[in-house]
């Protein structure tokens, strides 16, 4: 199984990431430049990583989707194969187009960095397969624009395909507001394409996926990545 | 040619610096204050484009990078420049 990790310039969980796949899941795993428009049908998913491309000018991910990559990421994504975005990585698909909604900053205007628990809304995806319906990940986050918006008409067909994939709650697994970290409509923390080939998640799994650390949470959306087999 | 491009959230989504520099100035006594938008304002310079193609172009712009259709609208002037 193959991998790519994405690295824009200003990322800075690309390291993270590919730790992760290739030392601790022992998957063949390559770096991506930004630079790099040549297709990646090699690889059965690619990560886009958290960071802050391009310093977040702008808006966080609105310059990076510009990059030469995202004409091949996109052309990857539009053929059915697995990307994952990871906070600035979820910022860029959305600001590339390839997931629905926007991401505005935190209702508290402050970086927010703890962590928070999150329960699977829909097991049915490449990403959540190895998770279990309502299973709680705790999972943390760290950003200043994870705040999720879209207009009602969008969230009802997001609802209605089930595009929600993870929303913050507490320990049990509520959504609650009091569990809301950033502000987001309706506790959402990851959604997918209408295809489910494409994800984007503002908690950060590869924080949580080394044995060397007591919580291995994040481990399970990799997991259902490796169980979903071949892209 | 200069295009003074405005750039700030649709109504409706939320505006949490709005809110607060609001508050903030009814703190101080503007207590006239019904709302506040905090937005964007960039300047554009063009050059060897007449205004007619420059009202296409500048709307290109916003449209393809300078704002977030999603969240944000915009709107601009074009102003001749020496």
């Amino acid at each position: 199984m193959k991998c790519g990790v994405v690295v824009f310039p200003g990322s800075n969980c690309d390291h993270d990431c590919y730790h992760i796949l290739k030392h601790v899941l022992g998957l063949s795993t390559e770096w991506i430049w930004h630079k790099d428009n040549a297709d990646l049908d090699r690889f059965d998913w690619v990560v886009l990583p958290g960071g802050f491309s391009f310093g977040d000018y702008l808006r966080a991910g609105a310059i990076a989707r510009l990059s030469p990559v995202m004409k091949a990421v996109t052309r990857y994504a539009n053929k059915g194969g697995r990307v994952l975005g990871i906070c600035n990585g979820f910022q860029i698909l959305l600001e590339a187009g390839l997931l629905p909604g926007a991401l505005l900053n935190n209702r508290s205007q402050k970086f927010i960095c703890k962590t928070v628990h999150t329960v699977v809304e829909n097991p049915d995806t490449p990403f959540t397969r190895h998770c279990g319906k309502n299973a709680v990940l705790q999972i943390p986050i760290a950003h200043q624009q994870g705040n999720f918006y879209a207009d009602d008409e969008t969230l009802k067909r997001m609802a209605d395909h089930g595009q929600v994939l993870l929303r913050y709650a507490d320990a049990e697994g509520r959504v609650t507001e009091a569990a809301n970290p950033n502000g987001s409509v309706q506790n959402i923390a990851a959604v997918a394409n209408e295809r489910k080939n494409v994800m984007g998640m503002m908690p950060h799994p590869e924080r949580v996926a080394d044995p060397l650390w007591p919580n291995l949470d994040g481990q399970s959306i990799f997991q259902s990545l490796i169980h979903s087999g071949a892209s | 040619m200069l295009a003074k491009i405005h750039v700030t959230f649709k109504s409706g989504v939320l505006d949490p610096q709005g809110k607060a520099v609001h508050h903030a100035l009814n703190d101080l006594g503007f207590n006239e204050v019904r709302g506040v938008t905090l937005g964007k304002y960039l300047e554009v310079r063009l050059d060897g484009i007449s205004e007619t193609e420059a009202q296409g172009r500048v709307r290109e712009m916003c449209d393809k990078l300078l704002a977030n259709t999603v969240i944000e609208s915009y709107r601009y002037t074009l102003e001749p420049t020496d």
